[in-house]
This record gives C-alpha cells, sequence and structure tokens, in this order.
C-alpha cells in the first residue's frame, strides 16, 4: 500500500511538473527569477566595477559599451551598482516574507484549527494590523526602530503577516473537516501532530501563491522605504536609493533614473508571473475562468 | 441585511479602532529614548528633560496618558500639539485631509475609467488580441513602483513636455482649470497603476459571470450582444466590481502616501513620512490614526455594499 501511495504522489508530482512546464507565464517568471537569484548571489563576481568606486572622470557618462547603463554624478558604474543592489532586494525581500510567512501562517493555523476565541482574538488582532495602509505602517515601524536594511525588514514583515493569516486560516479552515483529518484524530494523534502533518500540508497552495506575490510587494516595499531614505543607506547600492538619487539628475542623466526602475518592475514581475502561474496551477477553478 | 449583522460589523468596526488606536499611541512609548530629549535636542541638560517631560504629561503612567489623549481625539477632536512647532495638529491635519481625498478620488475616477472598459472588452474574448494587450498592460501597471511612475510622468510632462506643474497643490476654489493642471499628475500616476490592478479583477469578474447558465440562455434567446453584456453580465459582476472598488480605495490610500511625497502634495501621506523623518511624533500618530479609520470604514462599506448591490447575498 506505501508503494501505491508513494507512486501517486509522485505521479501528482510530475504531473504538476508537466503542467507547469507547459505555462509560458509560470515559465517566464521562473526563468526571471532564476536569472535575478544568480544575480544576487554572484552579482559581485560578474559586475565590471567596484559599485562605490568613483570616477570623477567619467560622470553622467550615457549608456555605452564601456559602462552598459552609464554612469551617475559621481561616475561610479549605474550597471555594477544594480548588480549589487539585487543581492540588497532579495536578501530584504526573502527575509522579510519568511518572517511574515512563518509567524502569519502560524498565527492563521491556530486560528482556523482551534476556531471560536481563539480564532475571534487573532483575527480581530490581525484585522488592526490590517487596518494600517502598507507603506504608512511601514514607515511608521520604520519610525519606531530606526532607519536601515534590518528594520526595513521586520517593518515589511509586520505589515504582511495579516495577510499570510487570514490565507493560512481560509485554508486550514477548508481542509479542517476532510476525512483525513477526523482519521488521523481517531487513530489518537495529537493537535499539534495533525496540525502540522495533515492540515498544513494540504494547505499549502494557496500559502505558496501568496509567498510569490508577497515577494513581489516585499521588492517594491523594500524599493520605496530605501527611495525615502528609511531603507538601505549610503553608500550602498540598493534600486529605490539609486531610483531617489537619480531623481535630481534625470534631466541630465535619464538612465540614473530609468535603469533601476526597470529592474525594479522586471523582479517584480517575475515574481507576479510566478505567482499567478501557480495559482492557475493550484486552483483549478481560477484556471477555468481564466 | 440584517440590523443584528450591520451592528455586530459596526462592533467590530469600533473594536478595530479602539485597537488601531492603541497601537499608534504605542508609537511614543515605543521610541527609544524620551521624546522630551527628541524634541530638546540631545544638548539639552537632564533638568531640561524632566521639566519638558512634566509639561507633557510624560511622567504620568502610560494608561492616563492613552485616556487623555484618546478622549481629546474622541470629545474634542483634538489630536495635541506638534512637536517642531507646538502649532495644532488638527487645525494641520484638518488642513491637509481635503488634498487627500481629492487626490484619492481623482485617482479611483481614473483607474476605473481605465479598468471598466479595458477589463470587460478583454473578457469579451479570452485569448484575444485585445485580451493580450489588456492583461500585459495590467502586468506591467501591476508591477511598476508607483514612485518610479510618477518620477517618469513628471519627466515627460513637466520636463521634457513642460505642459504640466512637476508638484503642488491648488485648491479649487483658485479655479478649475489651475486644480486640474495640478491633480492630473499626481492623480494618474496612482490612477494607471490601480487602473491595471482593477482590470484584471474586472475582467475576471466578466468571464465568471459570462460563464454562467443565465447568459448563455439569453443569448440562446436571441438577445443582442449589447443586451446580454449590459443587463445581464455586467448587472450580475456588479457585486465583484463593487468589491474590487471598495478594496482599490484601501490600497489607493497606501499608494497615495508614496504620490503624495512624490509630487509634494500637502496631504496626510507627506505629512506622515514628513513627520517620520523630522521625529514629530504626535504629528505621525494623528495622520496614522487618520489614515487607518479611514481604511477601516472603507472596508466596512464594501462588506455592507455586496447585500445592497446582490439581494441573494444574505448575512445572518
Amino acid at each position: 500500500m506505501a508503494v501505491a501511495v508513494l507512486q501517486k504522489r509522485e505521479s501528482r508530482v510530475s504531473e504538476f511538473v508537466r503542467k507547469a512546464l507547459r505555462h509560458q507565464l509560470l515559465m517566464l517568471g521562473f526563468f526571471i527569477i532564476v536569472l535575478l537569484a544568480v544575480v544576487a548571489v554572484f552579482g559581485r563576481q560578474l559586475a565590471p566595477y567596484d559599485p562605490n568606486g568613483m570616477d570623477f572622470g567619467a560622470r553622467f557618462a550615457p549608456p555605452g559599451l564601456k559602462h552598459l547603463f552609464g554612469t551617475d554624478e559621481f561616475g561610479r558604474d549605474v550597471f555594477s551598482r544594480i548588480l549589487y543592489g539585487a543581492a540588497v532586494s532579495f536578501k530584504v525581500a526573502f527575509i522579510a516574507v519568511a518572517i511574515s510567512a512563518s509567524v502569519g501562517v502560524f498565527l492563521g493555523a491556530m486560528a482556523g484549527f482551534y476556531g471560536r476565541v481563539l480564532d475571534e482574538i487573532i483575527m480581530r488582532l490581525m484585522d488592526i494590523l490590517f487596518a494600517f495602509p502598507a507603506v504608512l505602517m511601514a514607515i511608521t515601524v520604520m519610525a519606531i526602530l530606526g532607519r536601515g536594511v534590518t528594520n526595513a525588514m521586520i517593518a515589511i514583515a509586520i505589515v504582511y503577516i495579516p495577510i499570510f493569516a487570514r490565507v493560512a486560516r481560509g485554508a486550514v479552515l477548508s481542509v479542517r473537516g476532510r476525512e483525513y483529518v477526523t482519521a488521523a484524530r481517531a487513530l489518537g494523534q495529537g493537535n499539534t501532530t495533525i496540525i502540522f502533518k495533515h492540515i498544513l500540508p494540504n494547505s499549502l497552495g494557496p500559502i505558496i501563491v501568496q509567498t510569490s506575490l508577497s515577494l513581489a510587494f516585499a521588492i517594491l516595499a523594500e524599493a520605496a522605504l530605501s527611495f525615502f531614505g528609511l531603507g538601505t543607506q549610503p553608500p550602498d547600492p540598493s534600486w529605490g536609493r539609486m531610483l531617489s538619487e537619480g531623481r535630481s539628475f534625470l534631466r541630465q542623466a535619464w538612465w540614473m533614473g530609468v535603469f533601476p526602475g526597470l529592474a525594479i518592475m522586471v523582479s517584480v514581475m517575475g515574481f507576479n508571473f510566478f505567482g499567478d502561474g501557480l495559482r492557475d496551477l493550484l486552483d483549478p477553478r481560477m484556471k477555468k475562468i481564466q | 441585511m440584517s440590523p443584528s449583522y450591520v451592528l455586530r460589523r459596526l462592533g467590530t468596526l469600533i473594536l478595530v479602532l479602539f485597537g488601531v488606536s492603541i497601537l499608534t499611541f504605542a508609537i511614543i512609548p515605543l521610541v527609544p529614548g524620551s521624546p522630551a530629549r527628541v524634541k530638546l535636542g540631545i544638548s539639552a541638560t537632564p533638568e531640561n528633560v524632566a521639566t519638558l517631560e512634566k509639561k507633557l504629561g510624560l511622567d504620568r503612567p502610560l494608561t492616563t496618558q492613552y485616556f487623555a489623549w484618546i478622549s481629546g481625539i474622541v470629545t474634542r477632536f483634538d489630536f495635541g500639539k506638534s512637536f517642531i512647532n507646538d502649532k495644532s495638529i488638527t487645525s494641520e491635519v484638518a488642513r491637509r485631509l481635503p488634498a487627500t481625498l481629492q487626490l484619492a478620488f481623482v485617482a479611483l475616477l481614473i483607474g476605473l475609467m481605465i479598468a471598466l472598459p479595458a477589463g470587460i472588452i478583454a473578457a469579451l474574448r479570452p485569448g484575444g488580441k485585445r485580451d493580450v494587450t489588456a492583461m500585459i498592460f495590467s502586468q506591467i501597471g501591476v508591477s511598476i513602483p508607483d514612485f518610479w511612475m510618477g518620477i517618469l510622468l513628471i519627466v515627460f510632462f513637466a520636463e521634457y513636455l513642460q505642459v504640466l506643474p512637476s508638484s503642488g497643490f491648488v485648491s479649487v476654489s483658485e479655479g478649475f482649470i489651475p486644480w486640474l493642471r495640478h491633480i492630473i499628475l499626481p492623480a494618474l500616476t496612482s490612477g494607471l497603476i490601480s487602473g491595471a490592478i482593477m482590470t484584471r479583477f474586472v475582467r475576471s469578474a466578466m468571464l465568471e459571470v459570462l460563464n454562467q447558465d443565465y447568459v448563455r440562455t439569453a443569448r440562446a434567446k436571441g438577445l443582442s450582444e449589447r443586451i446580454v453584456i449590459n443587463k445581464h453580465a455586467l448587472r450580475n459582476a456588479a457585486i465583484a466590481i463593487a468589491t474590487i472598488v471598495g478594496l482599490q480605495m484601501a490600497t489607493l490610500l497606501s499608494s497615495v502616501v508614496v504620490v503624495e511625497i512624490i509630487f509634494a502634495w500637502p496631504g496626510l501621506g507627506s505629512l506622515a513620512l514628513n513627520s517620520t523623518l523630522q521625529r514629530d511624533y504626535p504629528m505621525l500618530q494623528a495622520s496614522v490614526l487618520l489614515f487607518a479609520a479611514a481604511f477601516a470604514v472603507v472596508n466596512l462599506l464594501t462588506d455592507l455594499s455586496y447585500v445592497l448591490l446582490d439581494p441573494s447575498v444574505e448575512y445572518a
């Protein structure tokens, strides 16, 4: 019987991979994410120049063979700074989403599984957190914690906790009454085992989709905070900072404002495509509609 | 819609607002170091700090401070005084609120003017050329950072073409055209992005409805496509679209914070960021509290509007 179960699971995975490979949007998203991950990890090796190295002889050099994306007001190579900035964006986005997903899923699962008073308390708390517009919430948290990359991660994480809690609660509610949960309970398994071994693995679909979409938002949020001078501090390159620095020089050096913006847009698109694609595959109802 | 449902939702709203007020109040005690020191600067003597703390009431227990603060807001709409210039926060907020509301409203209007036709046209032939174009536009809009979009619009319209001002606000009382000229770029920034987001939702709401049996029946009866869309499909898609508008209004409020800063728009969003940068915590509290309250009220109205639009939705 174990072999049959294993084979069934294997065929489900291979079917998923087969469908995923045929889904153009998903594959495009996947390709962008892999490309960005490579840039984030190997950016230092790939960068042709030191991202903070100034060359006053080459100030405001337009894009060309020597400087692919041109240079800024200090003669720093914009392309190298974008490659370095990828690491910052990725680090902040992944850590922030990891924190909010862990805390949010835990709270949502507890609320959905135990219901009643615990559900009310947790979800009303989430409602309160959810009542703050995302950017304002992040700015407020930064006001308390102070500027810097680590605090930006914490701020972004706090903003997305209620979203994960809601998604996880909904997912848990939808599988809580299934036969295998009743069976597990009949076998005498404890609540913790039931939640972590039976309920969560079966509620993963919406949570994975939300993770991908949240990564897109986290990249945007990090860029916004750095743009406002609250996230990454100078001279470290970050896409948001580069945009804010380039803003004053757009008339003489459009490339300073265009390439960092494109980098943000393409990364966000990658995670959005991937998330949307996953939703198509994991939620058959949505697939029919789209 | 039963009255008990409305009452229960109102009760939840009050509870949420109460929680929001506690969280907002917590900004000052959570900030490291004494707010009095923040106000006086690092060179202040401990005696001066202690005197100011007493004057501001910061030496009282937190609960007493909270109730003094919240009762001032609830009974007299008094948010206290700014840390930086001692001016009344209430009058500053009252001066800025209309600017934010105007911006959010015009942006939503622009968003709807894009999303409704684009979403409906896209849904009529899924997979067709128009659908693909609408979806590409929508994907770009969803992924574009609002502050970048703002910069691009400023560069193109204000600096390159020089047809519109790059920043600032003019009240309608000073003339409709000057007002419009100033609001158009910030509103376009938020509006284009929310239009892109809403297009996707309008499209899927329409697609879902167009797949229903009653639409097939209406078509089978030989009704013209126009009547099928207007009388049968749109009316039934309205509930989903209303939800989107409500949720979008909430997202717009968030986007407006960013847009106000880019365009030096004198609203509550730029007030919040400036207060953060200047460490004017009471001012930050007021703007955050008002934004959150507006957010919560919009969410409640969205929920309640379901019932008005779709009699089949029944809340016990």
